[in-house]
């Protein structure tokens, strides 16, 4: 007779049920380094014809899992090599055209984002690279589904400002050429610092150089989980037994994401990759990290404790869900995007959190400035002090940090942006109109950080 | 095979006929019922049962699909889960 328990099955499903417990992704990496060429069109080609090879049976392996679990898996995606390398090779480069055969494969096996529209230029661009990023507005204004990552910095090379220069103008324009949906372009550009190869989560997702043909990475979610186990806790337990309590909970969240994981890649008959353990917010009631904020004893995000808070439950996160993994991988963490979480944007709204606050948390958050709207005649001096500032942040703590900043165009501070779906909505939030011109435009290289005498 | 296994929830309010209709619908799709366990929680009827469906013809969403319209005709609410979810979340 095999033994069961009712009260670890009541749990599961009020976990699923009322505290939105959810497989936030499953991501097929996909290598695309066998589909160069020196003819675009053919190029093109190879491209739709592997994706579709690999992903076809994706979606609907997806939903049968999802269904044999009862657990729902809210996205299937995509994630190939960077392009800028799969096109350079091109004798004429037509980044926009590989952006619109990436769209057009992801529509045809029907998952959700494709990630990967991307390049890594934290030392320098190539020819292929930086055709690439002049294309990014364009293909992202053309695409529904593609998303695109720009990695310009890192701890052991430093950050390449003239490259976060362009990543301003970049975002700036992508979110013009999409005034009409809010800028929406730009919510699907995100810089980076130490990106990660693995990362099943848009819009920063891509396959890296070492890793392997294809892979399957999961990405799990579940704050509502967590804060339903904090508001559960006695009000006077003390810190350590709720970074215990996290622990425990990410743990079960984790494995659910290894189960589902392993499934996936078996069924597509692909190896395993990582699970990424992040705490990804949605818009929906309760499915909020800032909540969880508030369950353990602050009165909104934002207050001061908020980041001593995120970097207990951060760290708490990680140490429960490694041991509920064989390979964690990703970004794994605390998510903290605004528009996405509904207790982010109340706080945001209410003005009990800030710009700076918002910095200073991605100092220990799992990501960084993420889903943040900003006045549309913000100059690009700013956006780009925006960005130098995050990548500092990441190359001096040798942690992945990021940017997905959009700068609303004809809006102003209060007003909201509205995105739908898993974007969410926003209110403009104020930025310092302070001048750094004259820092920004030296260009060049900051050099990478000396890694002792650390301070 | 733990694969196979599957538990079944079954909760709402409680009325005649409800063990009878779940387990002669599993008896139809061959699905062998390993264990029950019955419970009054907050004035509702839960029941929790462990089956096997290795042996069954027929597959999980079959399965599944039939014991929803048994469920929706009952009023109540059903899961149906592989038992792998509740093993390797609740054990190290």
């Amino acid at each position: 007779m095999t033994f069961f328990s009712t009260d670890s099955i009541i749990e599961t499903i009020h976990m699923i049920k009322l505290n939105n417990l959810d497989i936030r992704t499953v991501t097929l990496s996909l290598s695309l380094r066998d589909c160069i060429d020196t003819d675009v069109k053919i190029v093109g080609d190879k491209i739709y014809d592997k994706i579709t090879k690999y992903a076809k049976n994706l979606s609907r392996y997806a939903d049968e899992i999802e269904n044999e679990y009862s657990i729902p898996i809210v996205n299937k995606r995509i994630a190939v090599t960077p392009i800028s390398l799969i096109g350079e090779s091109c004798k004429e480069y037509d980044y926009v055209y590989l952006a619109k055969v990436l769209d057009k494969a992801a529509e045809a096996v029907n998952v959700d984002f494709i990630g990967g529209f991307s390049a890594l230029v934290e030392k320098g661009c190539t020819r292929g690279d930086r055709a690439l990023l002049d294309s990014i507005p364009e293909a992202l204004s053309a695409t529904n589904k593609v998303c695109s990552s720009v990695n310009v910095a890192t701890s052991k090379s430093g950050i390449n400002m003239k490259a976060v220069l362009v990543m301003a103008d970049v975002i700036k324009k992508s979110a013009i050429l999409t005034a009409d949906k809010d800028g929406l372009a730009a919510a699907k550009l995100v810089c980076f610092c130490n990106t990660p190869s693995d990362n099943p989560f848009m819009a920063g997702a891509f396959t890296g150089y070492g890793e392997p043909e294809c892979a399957l990475n999961v990405g799990v979610s579940g704050p509502g989980v967590v804060r339903a186990a904090v508001e559960k806790l006695d009000k006077n337990a003390d810190m350590s037994e709720l970074a215990n309590t996290i622990k425990k909970t990410a743990f079960k969240i984790t494995t659910t994401g290894e189960l589902i994981g392993r499934e996936m890649a078996q069924k597509l008959d692909i190896p395993f990759g990582v699970v990424d353990l992040s705490l990804a917010p949605t818009p929906a009631i309760g499915d909020s990290v800032a909540g969880i904020f508030k369950a353990m004893g602050l009165e909104d995000a934002g207050a001061h404790g908020t980041t001593a808070a995120l970097a207990m439950l951060n760290d708490a996160v990680k140490k429960g869900g490694i041991m509920a993994s064989s390979h964690v991988g990703g970004l794994s963490g605390a998510f903290i995007p605004v528009s996405e979480d509904a207790q982010m944007i109340e706080a945001a709204k209410l003005g009990h959190l800030t710009f700076d606050k918002l910095e200073a948390m991605t100092s220990v958050c799992s990501v960084g400035l993420d889903m943040i709207c900003i006045p549309g005649d913000t100059p690009n001096s700013t956006i780009a002090g925006i960005i130098a500032d995050e990548m500092a942040i990441g190359m001096i703590n040798k942690k992945t940090t990021a940017v997905r900043i959009i700068p609303v165009p004809n809006k102003k501070v209060g007003e909201m942006a509205v995105y739908g779906g898993l974007l969410g909505e926003a209110p403009i939030m104020k930025v310092n109109n302070l001048s750094n011109e004259s820092f920004v435009q030296r260009s060049g290289r900051i050099p990478a950080p000396i890694h002792s005498l650390n301070n | 095979m733990e694969e196979t296994k599957i538990i079944v929830t079954l909760s709402g309010a409680d009325k005649v006929g409800i063990v009878a209709a779940l387990t002669a619908a599993l008896a139809k799709y061959e699905v062998n019922i390993e264990d029950i366990k019955q419970t009054i929680m907050q004035d509702y009827f839960v029941m929790f049962l462990l089956a096997d469906i290795g042996k069954s013809k027929y597959s999980f969403k079959e399965i599944k699909d039939g014991l929803m319209e048994i469920a929706n005709e009952l009023k109540m609410e059903l899961w149906v889960q592989k038992k792998q979810i509740f093993d390797k979340m609740h054990t190290i």
